[in-house]
């Protein structure tokens, strides 16, 4: 069996449409804070699109808007062709910043988490969970808890209870940003051998330079807070990639291209942040 | 065992066994203080006595309920303050202060409402053990991590499925630290009313034996309230101590 | 980017965002008063007053220098228990907290005591000290003591590995490690057990006071309540509660401080 998802949906049909996307809030100042300025992106089904820009450009702000979380105080969402209103969709999976594994739970039990809210079949359940801790490698540990394990082994915990859902899209918001640069390569690699598995299309934010440059069909390149897409690079790279790619002169192209938006909008928000 | 707690039982045995030799060689006198010995002798005597076993179960029954009303009522008020700010910020310095309102002044005010008998008892134990449950469940509920119920808003779960299925376990290692002071103002609350008010109990008892000057008989009774307490304590302890072990002290 | 931030909230209703509190508190202070004459209907004066009464029970002992003498008997024997309590707790605290073996040998042991409630000790204090100043401040001490060991063990245990060796990368001696670097970096949690403590001593100071002295606010109080005097009991509880307040608000402002240097 695998993980891709029963979904008639094939690769490039569209899968996530935004158009417009705004979003505004009041800080506890009472002061308005536009965290987004008109966000318009179109994913095909199975795209991998990773979206990079400075410290406090809106990214989470963008991926809990796409995840249903929040409803964006302007603009248009359509998943798979069904606008999303502040609910979240059935087919979405999240992967956060923090750890989100559960302590109380055991490995196992926590990659379960989700099938058992849907009330899936047992076996089903046990097939499914099984598969997964096989694919994430962390089928040693099943019976161990998240408190035993380190940080990296943990992020695995949390994608695999994602990944086990079958989810058609999957948005990872800076998942590897606690571990080290070696760590986050050998990652990088399951992430793309998770994504060509499951068919899904990926959503990453990242503030790496390496790994947009790396992992990505495309890239959305973010300006400073109020967000919005300075820039779109195509990597044009092929689909069985992996890390090794870094090496190749189209990624330091790509680096290149990248810095040179986001050096002048990363300086000023360092600034910016010590006002 | 390692050497850590071979040292503890130590210590523990060589403090016992100081005071008794204190006691043996006349330096503690037994107006004071008898010896752990005596003690112990006593105690035993005295569980054989149907009117010693009769005021324990009254203790016993009456530090049960105190628990039990302090416990939940205490989870409810602390969901309910946590979940409306606004009562929250008034009520809590309230709390904060609460410790130094001597709670036994209220005891004539108890017995009016709810007569000389166990229930005033009930009324002022709980007046005591409820503000640690409150403070520990408002303090639970700030830190589960809101990535926690983003995981649970992303499995589309309703609020109840959320609160019951995440936020409740996320809470409670500080759910227990809660329960943990609950008990122990519970007593605390049950035995003074009981030592001061001469309803019936083991705080009674104790002071009976304090008044006659019956030595024996009430170390022999504190020994049964400290063996109580102190197993109490244990076994709380050790259901705190298996969850840091599977949280990892988180 | 550049689009100037929307334009602030009118001044009215920022305003209106700082009175709330206030309004607040005058709501709760309302209610409590309301439900407090409340009970005194179906109380009445056995041992209970009204809060009207209470005021006028106040402003007379305002004014009574026997009020005053006593107020100083629990301050005397209140400044001695604090000065055992941090004192002595600060040293075991310390101790054990700078020898991990002792510290680890300790930690069940001191979770036990503290635990435990007192009053299984108070008819040992009785008899040990007798009546008087000494006793009192012996309750007010074994109340005060635990939390102030306890956390000042922890604070010592928890200070970073990084912390000490950044200590011995700038060749500092001992005694300026302690002073420098140990102490302040262990100070937050220090203070937080000095804080309970000093709470916890000022609860054990007047409980002493009721059974084993004949002066200060705990003997007052006991002597109102044989006399079944409400309007005198309540009086005293309420002054015991706001000085509570305000050492604990005071305490707390200062921990806020320390804790989020």
């Amino acid at each position: 069996m695998n993980l891709a998802s029963p979904s008639p949906a094939a690769l490039g049909q569209p899968a996530l449409v935004a158009s417009g996307i705004a979003h505004e809030f009041r800080d506890r100042n009472g002061r308005t804070v536009r965290a987004l300025d008109g966000i318009d992106v179109a994913l095909q089904r199975g795209d991998f699109f990773s979206v990079i820009g400075p410290s406090g450009c809106g990214k989470s702000t963008l991926m809990e808007i796409l995840a249903g979380l929040v409803a964006p105080t302007e603009g248009r969402l359509e998943f798979e062709g069904v606008p999303v209103a502040g609910r979240v969709p059935d087919g979405i999976g999240v992967v956060f910043q923090e750890d989100a594994s559960f302590p109380w739970l055991t490995v196992a039990d926590n990659v379960a988490f989700g099938l058992r809210r849907a009330r899936a079949a047992p076996d089903e359940i046990a097939r499914r969970v099984d598969y997964a801790l096989r694919f994430m490698g962390l089928r040693d540990f099943a019976k161990h808890h998240p408190a035993q394990l380190s940080g990296g082994m943990r992020q695995r915990v949390c994608i695999a209870r994602t990944l086990v859902q079958q989810p058609r899209l999957i948005l990872m918001d800076e998942p590897f940003a606690a571990l080290d640069q070696q760590t986050r390569l050998v990652m990088g690699d399951e992430l793309l051998r998770l994504w060509r598995e499951t068919g899904a299309t990926v959503v990453l934010i990242t503030h790496s330079l390496d790994e947009a440059a790396m992992l990505s069909d495309r890239i959305g390149v973010m300006s400073g807070r109020p967000g919005r897409f300075i820039e779109t690079l195509d990597t044009g790279h092929p689909r069985d990639r992996d890390s090794r790619i870094l090496g190749d002169p189209r990624c330091a192209e790509l680096t290149a291209a990248m810095w040179a938006h986001l050096r002048d909008s990363s300086l000023h928000a360092i600034e910016a942040a010590n006002a | 065992m390692n050497a850590v707690a071979w040292t503890r039982v130590a210590v523990i045995v060589g403090f016992v066994a100081l005071i008794e030799a204190l006691c043996r060689f006349g330096a503690i006198k037994p107006f004071t203080l008898i010896a752990p010995s005596a003690m112990a002798v006593s105690l035993v005597a005295l569980l054989q006595k149907p009117d010693v076993r009769a005021d324990l179960l009254f203790t016993g029954v009456n530090v049960a309920i105190t628990v039990a009303i302090s416990v939940a009522g205490g989870f409810a008020a602390g969901v309910l303050l946590h979940r409306f700010a606004r009562a929250r910020r008034v009520v809590s310095p309230l709390l904060a202060a609460s410790y130094a309102v001597p709670m036994f002044v209220f005891y004539p005010v108890m017995i009016v409402l709810f007569g000389l008998g166990r229930w005033s008892l009930i009324a002022i134990g709980v007046m005591l053990g409820i503000v640690g449950m409150i403070v520990n469940t408002i303090d639970g509920l700030d830190r589960v991590p809101r990535v926690y119920t983003k995981t649970a808003a992303m499995q589309r779960m309703s609020p109840l499925a959320t609160t019951l299925l995440v936020v409740l376990p996320a809470a409670t290692p500080h759910l227990v630290t809660g329960v943990k002071l609950a008990v122990t103002y519970s007593i605390t609350g049950v035995i003074a009313g009981e030592f001061i008010l001469s309803v019936a109990g083991l705080g009674r008892a104790i002071a009976l034996a304090y008044n006659n000057l019956d030595n024996a008989a009430m170390y022999g009774l504190l020994l049964v309230l400290l063996i109580a307490t102190t197993a109490i304590n244990v076994a709380i302890h050790a259901w705190e101590s298996r969850m840091h072990r599977i949280w990892g002290q988180a | 980017m550049g689009k100037p931030d929307a334009p602030d909230l009118g001044a009215g209703v920022i305003a209106a965002r700082r009175w709330m509190p206030l309004v607040d508190s005058a709501i709760f202070v309302l209610l409590i008063l309301v439900g407090w004459q409340l009970l005194f209907v179906r109380v009445g004066n056995d041992g209970f007053a009204s809060p009207g009464e209470t005021i006028g029970r106040l402003a007379t002992l305002a004014f009574n220098a026997g009020f005053w003498n006593n107020v100083e008997a629990t301050a005397v024997a209140f400044a001695w228990a604090c000065v055992f309590a941090i004192g002595g707790g600060l040293v075991v605290g310390l101790l054990l907290g700078a020898s991990r073996f002792a510290g680890e040998v300790a930690d069940p042991i001191l979770n036990a005591l503290a635990s435990l409630p007192k009053i299984t000790l108070y008819p040992v204090i009785l008899l040990f000290f007798g009546l008087g100043l000494q006793a009192k401040v012996a309750f007010g001490t074994i109340h005060g003591i635990f939390p102030v060991i306890i956390m000042t063990m922890n604070g010592v245990r928890t200070i970073k590995p990084v912390v000490r060796k950044t200590a011995r990368v700038l060749r500092l001696s001992l005694w300026e490690t302690m002073r420098t670097v140990l102490l302040p970096a262990a100070l937050p949690e220090i203070f937080s057990g000095v804080r309970v403590g000093i709470a916890l001593a000022l609860l054990g100071t007047l409980i002493g006071e009721l059974f084993a002295s004949d002066r200060g606010i705990g003997f007052l109080l006991m002597s109102y309540v044989n006399r079944q005097d409400g309007a005198g009991v309540i009086a005293l509880t309420v002054v015991l509660f706001a000085v509570a307040v305000t050492i604990g608000s005071a305490l707390l402002a200062l921990d806020a401080r320390l804790h989020h240097r």
